[in-house]
């Protein structure tokens, strides 16, 4: 008997979203990187965080890198670009937390616009811990950016209505859909986001994202599924590319935090700090990511060399 | 193939005489069919159509060994494609690559690594299994004198030898047979030589060929001579090829059925990169999908942290969650005025910060109440942990009895449950401590001397 390599052919396709003017993200009717079996779609897209203020609690081997220009975001997003050309740039405005500068809708708004007329990729616009304030910044940022097809983290169950209505409808941007880490969770969200009146081709969705080690295994299998059923069950509800903002949790977990002098043993924090990164981007790009979040040049070159290599 | 209930209901001696545990044999035929139970359960049955029971009911994966003893580990065996179908059952094994061209301080480095990466994550001993071992030099006494400084510098690995020479190969397998090593080289025209020593001493043998088809083609010869005790390597040294090479033979295993691919892979993600980040990606790639031994040219702890707990998320069964006992635990010589903290019935909570509280040394009563075995938050969202539930647990494990303080301290994550609680709970006060517990250390110490004055 002579070897028959097998294929899985879906009947089901990725939606293909433009983020931007020229990012494509999704399209893909395989399984992520089964270039054997057919389409693997547009090339996920690797993109760079920064803050809209001084980044305080980041370990200092990030401090030592972009330290020099992270008291202004224009200066940093432009640092980036030129050092790392990422493919879009997602600015978080932690300043905006109430428990922190409370920073107004109006001063995130300027922020974005002057980050837009000086940034030549794509923006993505994260927000805080607080999903009230988010809505409000999200309004003021779309309003101040219309058209732009930035994309939006996150729309989520408790100001899905305002975002959407304001980000994906009124303004022309794209909304992301974030939810916790369930296959039924994200169907109901996109469901309700695209009821609203927001047009699937303006979405892409975040169901939950995690650090290796850190509740990874739900992320993993939830990021499975929802593939499965966009493309073998042919479900339009669940056909959103994901963006997965993979650097706002691996930089937190112990591995990337513990000093040295906490923890002898473990050797080099930034090597840590970057293989916690690298494991987690790597790992959700294997089950289906089509843009992931990073915060360190080696992870950035890594991980797009990773893509490179499998495509 | 496999069969289903009537094929084999046909091959049965149909008696219904129940000896098999079933009301008829056609009860068994099906159950036998889903696999639920065994052929030898029938004593009735002709030779002949248990061999071909056997064939048709064995799993389309088999299952191998290699190692001895405590270091003893079995490969493949998989049934599924994706964890969320049924679980994934034995993890890849790590193996680090030793070169007998290698200058001595290289390999120094590499065993020094081996011995410091050896830690323990939620119940499980994380270290390197296996030492990979090339022979360039084509020298067999070199050879061995490497594999005999690693192996008895390292006590935990198992040898894989790695030789494409039937001689040099046999030599190291006498040599060290009594560790089970993994015996790699077997290809296309040495298959039988190699099949021989893999058979002699028992042990893993470890198939290359160019491509999927010409692999497919050698694997078929070394069955034919009866020897089924198979690693395979498709041959792919790119990134792209190799996980073209993982991915179809696990799905001609799984999917097409047809078990001349039903053995584990081998991913020599060494090859494949010089840089050891690259290296990080690829092989957290290869956790996911499918490799069963992955070798990489080093493991420092850098790389360690993120491959052992990908791991271990990734090989954990989907449904049965990791759950730790409700209660009240001690850490350390904790007496009745020592902190008391709340967290949840999460392994991997409790786990994490257990070993903080640990590192602190700073003996403390850990309270477990029922939060529905999520993490701190998932199990606040769903509303699980609050302060009926902590202050049950106060109660139910008699706490204001065992203990003279009245403090506790709850995640900082969960900051918003302290008026509840003290509403709940009248005498006592909730203290807020950090968000993470990787902080609790530093949090403790200070805690106490705060107390002490
Ligand atoms: C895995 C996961 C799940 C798994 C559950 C796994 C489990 N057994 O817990 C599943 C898929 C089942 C799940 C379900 C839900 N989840 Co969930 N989940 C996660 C995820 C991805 C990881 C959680 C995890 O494992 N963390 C790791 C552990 C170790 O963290 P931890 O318990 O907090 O412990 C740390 C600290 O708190 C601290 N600590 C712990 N104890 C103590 C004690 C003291 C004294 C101190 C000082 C410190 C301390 O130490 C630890 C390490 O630093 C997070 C998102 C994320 N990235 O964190 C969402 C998340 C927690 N989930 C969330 C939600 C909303 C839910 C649901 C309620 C969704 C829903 N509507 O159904 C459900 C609830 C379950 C149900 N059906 O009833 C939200 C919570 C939102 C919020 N801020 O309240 C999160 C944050 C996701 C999100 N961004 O929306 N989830
Ligand atoms: S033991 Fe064999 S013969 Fe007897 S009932 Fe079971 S299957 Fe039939």
């Amino acid at each position: 008997m002579a070897y028959k390599k097998p294929s899985q052919k879906f009947s089901g396709k990725i939606r293909e979203v433009t983020v931007g003017s020229g990012l494509k993200l999704g399209g893909e009717s395989v399984l992520p990187f089964y270039k054997f079996d057919g389409d693997t779609g547009a090339k996920p897209a690797v993109g760079m965080e920064i803050w809209d203020v001084f980044p305080e609690s980041w370990p200092q081997s990030l401090k030592d890198i972009f330290g020099e220009y992270a008291d202004d975001p224009v200066k940093w997003a432009k640092f980036c670009m030129e050092k790392y050309n990422p493919d879009f740039i997602c600015i978080r405005f932690e300043g905006a937390n109430p428990e922190g500068e409370d920073r107004s809708p109006e001063e995130c708004a300027r922020t974005a616009e002057r980050l837009a007329g000086e940034v030549p990729v794509p923006l993505m616009i994260a927000g805080c811990d607080s999903d009230e304030k988010n809505a409000k910044i999200f309004v003021k940022i779309a309003e101040a950016l219309p058209d732009k097809n930035y994309v939006f983290l996150s729309a989520v169950e408790a100001n899905y209505k305002e975002v959407g209505a304001a980000c994906g409808m009124a303004y022309g941007n794209i909304v992301s859909a974030e939810s916790s880490v369930d296959l039924n969770l994200a169907k109901q969200l996109n469901i309700l986001i695209t009821q609203l009146g927001v047009k699937p081709e303006k979405m892409v969705m975040n169901p939950g994202c995690a650090a290796v080690g850190y509740g990874f295994e739900y992320v993993i299998t939830t990021m499975d599924r929802i593939k499965l059923a966009a493309l073998d069950q042919n479900d339009a509800t669940l056909q959103m590319p994901i963006v997965s903002p993979v650097s706002f949790e691996t930089w937190k977990v112990k591995e990337s935090a513990a000093s040295e002098e906490d923890m002898p043993e473990w050797g080099s924090q930034e090597e840590r700090g970057i293989a916690m990164e690298i494991a987690t981007a790597a790992g959700v790009l294997a089950a289906g990511s089509n843009a992931v979040i990073l915060r360190h040049p080696k992870s950035v070159e890594i991980i797009r060399n990773f893509i490179d290599e499998l495509l | 193939m496999a069969l289903n209930g009537m094929e084999i209901y046909k091959m049965l001696p149909k008696k219904n005489c129940k000896e098999c545990g079933f009301p008829t044999c056609l009860a068994f035929a099906m159950k036998l069919a889903q696999g639920g139970t065994q052929a030898e359960k029938c004593p009735y049955m002709s030779d002949e159509a248990k061999d071909k029971l056997a064939e048709a009911t064995a799993p389309p994966m088999k299952t191998v060994t290699f190692g001895i003893g405590d270091r003893a580990y079995s490969l493949g065996g998989e049934n599924v494609l994706f964890r969320h179908e049924k679980t994934f059952v034995n993890k890849p094994r790590f193996a680090v690559m030793f070169d007998d061209g290698e200058n001595a301080d290289d390999v120094a480095k590499k065993i020094n690594h081996i011995n410091a990466v050896n830690y323990t994550r939620i119940s499980e001993e994380m270290y390197v299994e296996i030492a990979a071992f090339r022979c360039s030099s084509q020298d067999k006494q070199k050879f061995i004198s490497l594999i005999k400084k690693v192996t008895s510098d390292c006590k935990k690995v198992v040898p894989m030898i790695i030789s494409e020479d039937p001689d040099i190969a046999s030599a190291a397998a006498e040599e060290f047979a009594a560790l089970g090593p993994i015996i790699y080289g077997a290809n296309e025209k040495n298959c039988e030589a190699m099949a021989g020593i893999a058979s002699k001493h028992k042990l893993l043998l470890g198939v290359k060929a160019e491509d999927q088809a010409k692999l497919y083609d050698t694997v078929q010869k070394i069955q034919s001579m009866g020897f089924r005790e198979l690693l395979l390597d498709g041959g792919g040294r790119s990134l792209k090829t190799a996980f073209d090479d993982a991915v179809n033979i696990r799905r001609t295993a799984l999917l097409s059925k047809d078990r001349t691919f039903g053995y584990p892979t081998v991913a020599f993600v060494c090859d494949m990169t010089r840089d050891k980040m690259m290296e990080v990606a690829m092989a957290a790639l290869f956790i996911e999908k499918y490799a069963s031994i992955i070798v990489l040219s080093d493991m420092d702890y850098s790389m360690a942290l993120p491959l052992f707990s990908l791991r271990q998320n990734i090989y954990t069964d989907p449904q049965r969650p990791m759950r730790i006992e409700q209660g009240i635990y001690r850490i350390g010589q904790a007496d009745e005025k020592s902190p008391l903290l709340v967290t949840v019935d999460f392994a991997l909570t409790y786990f994490i910060v257990s070993g903080e509280v640990e590192r602190a040394k700073v003996p403390s009563w850990i309270l477990i109440p029922d939060a529905g075995g999520y993490s701190v938050l998932t199990a606040w969202a769903s509303g699980k942990l609050n302060a009926k539930s902590i202050a049950k647990a106060i109660k139910d494990f008699e706490v204001e009895g065992k203990l003279k303080t009245r403090e506790l301290i709850i995640p900082g994550k969960v900051a918003v449950l302290k008026s509840d609680i003290e509403d709940e709970l009248p005498g006592w006060k909730v203290i807020v401590g950090t968000r993470e517990a990787a902080a609790l250390p530093a949090f403790l110490k200070e805690y106490r001397q705060e107390k002490a004055s």
